[in-house]
């Protein structure tokens, strides 16, 4: 039986919501928003998590040592707005026990 | 005054496909989008990338998906009105609708079936300090035609493939190119970035990376930007023109001002019947709709588009009778008066 692991999630608002994300369903963290409905459909997860939009950028505020970006990833963010160091895209972080605690915070919307 | 049975407003894979099923009912389709080309997402952000869950294609990609669906509806001879947005409906006292674009396009329909999507693509404005007010006066976003650049100086910025192609492009008509990007790397075909290393050593391209654009000057149109390179002073340059150039993202825009129940950023429609809107004779079918239970997929859009012009039929040949009738049974006639029919059997009798 596998866990679920704890994150929180900042919304656009800037109200911090903790959820509990499975780690069996091989969900990604832009994943995780829209099971949550943490940002209106629509506005996140548009190119359906191909790292060909960045709708789901967020801003990671814990240490955690998440996995490297690849160049789809670095590519798309260097094109996209409200950028900082710890922006990631969503789509391209899976949702693994490792995770627990993870506290992310979403990036504006374009 | 553009005149059609079934006016669809995007022309993806959904919007593509009504055009079949109306065609079978012998109904007209005109379909409008606000990207250049057909296809929708399909075409416009991932064309080169597999789907694997249209049914009976293990593997099709999405930009030859596109291309399959203008074969199959072909003969049933859609018009199109492609580059424009749908901006307005306005109901008429005979029942139908005056559908005019962003550019002043007037479409007439009896049905209007919404097929849009996640909206329609609009350019990605970088957050520059009177950007917007230099649009048309030097910055644009969309590159319509380039013989506007013969001869100016032109500064684009963006690092994907539109970037990259059209500074290839303009090099040749501009009399200046400058790129700015925010990393010396650049994501597009493999040969667009040669091209561009190439263009680059002959000095007929200038790049400046990593860098982004910080400033924008002019009186009454745009004379210069104002490029800051990381660790170092910014640094101002004259141009003609800035265009930033990165990548479309979808809007709901205008279609959300028609008076439609709108839920979760979707069109609210009855699943039960017909995938109508809460206006009789709108449709709303695909990715753009909800309802309980809703899945945003090409396969659960081709079902609705299916349904929707059932109840399209009804409305406008009010009281006429319906039997399904099976295209291997039929065959199909299309409006270009061509045919395609199941051969008949070959009966012979055997000595």
């Amino acid at each position: 039986m596998t866990q679920d692991i704890h994150i929180q999630i900042i919304d656009r608002d800037g109200t911090p919501h903790n959820v509990q994300a499975p780690t069996d369903m091989a969900l990604n963290l832009m994943e995780v928003v829209r099971l949550f409905e943490l940002a209106p459909e629509g506005t996140i997860g548009i190119c359906g998590g191909m790292a060909m939009c960045a709708s789901c950028q967020c801003y990671v505020q814990s240490n955690h040592k998440l996995t490297e970006k690849l160049d789809d990833e670095h590519a798309m963010l260097s094109e996209a707005f409200n950028v900082k160091p710890t922006s990631r895209l969503g789509c391209q972080i899976q949702i693994s026990p490792e995770l627990e605690g993870l506290k992310i915070e979403l990036a504006p919307e374009d | 005054m553009i005149n059609t049975d079934i006016l669809i407003i995007g022309a993806g894979p959904t919007g593509l496909f009504t055009v079949f099923e109306a065609g079978l009912l012998k109904l007209k389709c005109h379909l409008i989008d606000a990207l250049p080309q057909p296809g929708g997402q399909c075409s416009e952000i991932y064309p080169k990338k597999p789907i694997y869950d249209i049914p009976a294609y293990p593997e099709i990609l999405a930009g030859d998906l596109t291309n399959k669906l203008l074969e199959q509806s072909k003969q049933f001879e859609p018009g199109f009105t492609l580059g424009e947005r749908a901006q307005t409906i306005e109901k008429q006292l005979d029942g139908s609708f005056v559908v005019t674009t962003n550019k002043g396009t007037k479409h007439k329909a009896p049905i209007v079936a919404i097929a849009g999507g996640l909206g329609s693509f609009e350019p990605r404005k970088p957050a520059i300090d009177r950007l917007q007010s230099f649009e048309d006066k030097g910055v644009a976003y969309i590159i319509k035609d380039p013989e506007v650049y013969r001869d100016q100086k032109v500064v684009i910025a963006g690092g994907g493939d539109s970037a990259l192609d059209w500074a290839i492009f303009l090099s040749e008509v501009a009399s200046e190119v400058i790129l700015i990007h925010r990393r010396n790397e650049f994501r597009g075909a493999l040969d667009s970035v040669d091209k561009v290393q190439e263009l680059k050593d002959k000095g007929l391209i200038k790049l400046i990376t990593p860098a982004e654009v910080t400033a924008v000057f002019g009186d009454s149109k745009l004379e210069a930007i104002e490029v800051t390179k990381l660790g170092e002073p910014p640094l101002r340059i004259k141009t003609d023109n800035f265009i930033p150039l990165f990548g479309l993202s979808p809007k709901l825009g205008p279609i959300a001002d028609w008076g439609l129940e709108i839920e979760k950023n979707a069109i609210k429609v009855n699943n039960a019947l017909d995938y109508q809107t809460n206006i009789p004779g709108v449709f709303a079918i695909g990715d753009v709709n909800n309802y309980p239970g809703k899945l945003k997929l090409i396969l659960c859009g081709f079902h609705e588009a299916t349904l929707m012009c059932q109840a399209a039929y009804k409305i406008i040949n009010p009281g006429k009778r319906y039997v399904l009738k099976y295209t291997t049974v039929s065959g199909i006639d299309g409006f270009d008066g061509t045919r395609k029919e199941a051969p008949k059997a070959v009966v012979k009798s055997i000595d």
